[in-house]
């Protein structure tokens, strides 16, 4: 637990989920090109990583890993098929609560709202997650407890936000510059990431 | 032999229609695993074998799944098919699988899988769903192995683990030549793949003129 606000620290900075690990790309490249809307994706996408990132860990923990359940059995194939189907109810609750409490924010979001459930964020900490826990204790790295669990997810899903606002910001100037044809749109949008990417690597051996 | 239609299914996806350059899906898994071409390959031939056994098992059920409900169907046919694939890998290819690690298990939230069953499988025939998503697979596969050729060759001058740069050209063996490094990293794959889509794209244009 004492590990908690490294993990928070790190998974925010030098383990970002975009630029670290290109996770979540799709709705990353498809929906930064304002502001509003990307804050929104954020959000949704922070929340929903930290709702089913500590169920999962509770899952991999108690039913899955090896001697959980019953002694000598080992589960750990059957990990991708209950993460998805964790991940593909938390997002159909999800996609409910918005269109019920904000249905400004339901409109501008559109299909990326049930393509959550398809976000490789939120699975990709999942499995990441389930790799940590096999990890000593004394790694950095490691997740130990329940607590580790919902901290790695709220930083990773803050990690996500900044990112897909910081590009949001620098796409919406974009607009105004002039940038050769056939690069225009996505080519230099990739560029663009590839140059914050190399920037956030000045992070990388962080550590509280 | 095959017709017209066939062929624009099969054919479109590896240039004019290609799932990673225009359509911008499968990204992520993409840009992780093309440091060496030979995670790439498999990488591609497994995604490519997915797609197409995901889109066949959809198309033949398509008439059966309850709309409501038919992303959480599909995500579990996609799902037991890639715990299938990873532990053939584990078994057979056990490096191979290490190296691509989370990203292999990440196959199921692959764009290009829930794109191709939305967009294709849910109203085809399972034939034209295979074709489908053979094409599609192969023009995700073309896009890794360009990036991790030039990634692999410049960045540690070898293929498949095998030196292409002659040794002696190195500076620490007497030569003039060195590594760029930067090739290793993280954010030159996401440049890499911008400029490709930029010579895709004014490669096209042109065509089109």
């Amino acid at each position: 637990m004492d590990n908690a606000l490294n993990l928070f620290v790190r998974s925010i900075f030098s383990d970002n989920m975009i630029f670290a690990y290109f996770l979540g790309m799709c709705s990353y490249l498809a929906v930064s090109k304002n502001v509003k809307t990307s804050a929104g994706l954020g959000v949704a996408v922070t929340f929903v990583l930290i709702v089913t990132l500590p169920v999962n860990y509770l899952l991999q923990k108690y039913v899955l890993g090896p001697n959980a359940l019953v002694e000598g059995l080992d589960l750990s194939y059957l990990s991708f098929i209950l993460f998805i189907a964790v991940i593909a109810a938390i997002v159909q609750l999800v996609e409910m609560i918005v269109e019920k409490f904000s249905p400004s924010l339901y409109a501008s979001l559109g299909i990326f709202l049930p393509l959550i459930a398809v976000n490789c964020a939120i699975m990709g900490g999942s499995l990441f997650m389930q790799q940590r826990i096999g990890l000593p204790e004394t790694d950095p790295k490691a997740i130990t407890g329940f607590g580790d669990a919902f901290f790695y997810a709220f930083g990773s899903g803050i990690g996500w936000l900044m990112a897909i606002v910081c590009l949001a910001g620098i796409r919406e100037k974009m607009e105004y510059n002039d940038v050769p044809k056939p690069l225009q749109g996505l080519g230099i949008t990739f560029i663009t990431v590839g140059l914050m990417a190399m920037a956030f690597m000045c992070f990388s051996g962080l550590s509280f | 032999m095959l017709s017209q239609k066939t062929k624009d299914t099969l054919l479109g996806p590896l240039n004019a229609n290609n799932p990673v350059v225009v359509q911008i899906l499968g990204i992520c898994s993409a840009l992780a695993v093309t440091v060496q071409l030979k995670p790439a390959l498999v990488m591609g031939i497994a995604v490519t074998i997915i797609v197409a056994m995901s889109n066949v098992i959809v198309s033949l059920i398509r008439n059966t799944i309850p709309m409501r409900v038919r992303i959480i169907v599909q995500l579990v046919v996609v799902a037991a098919l890639v715990t299938l694939v990873s532990e053939v890998l584990k078994a057979f290819a056990y490096d191979v699988a290490m190296q691509l690690s989370v990203y292999l298990g990440l196959i199921i939230t692959n764009c290009i899988l829930m794109g191709r069953l939305e967009a294709f499988a849910m109203t085809n025939k399972p034939w034209d769903s295979f074709l489908d998503g053979l094409g599609n697979g192969l023009g995700y596969a073309i896009i890794l192995v360009i990036v991790a050729l030039i990634r692999e060759l410049f960045g540690a001058g070898q293929l498949l683990g095998i030196q292409i740069i002659p040794e002696s050209w190195y500076a620490a063996n007497g030569g003039w030549y060195e590594n760029c490094g930067m090739m290793l990293m993280p954010a030159m794959a996401l440049i890499l793949v911008g400029c490709v889509i930029w010579a895709h794209r004014a490669y096209n244009d042109k065509e089109g003129k």
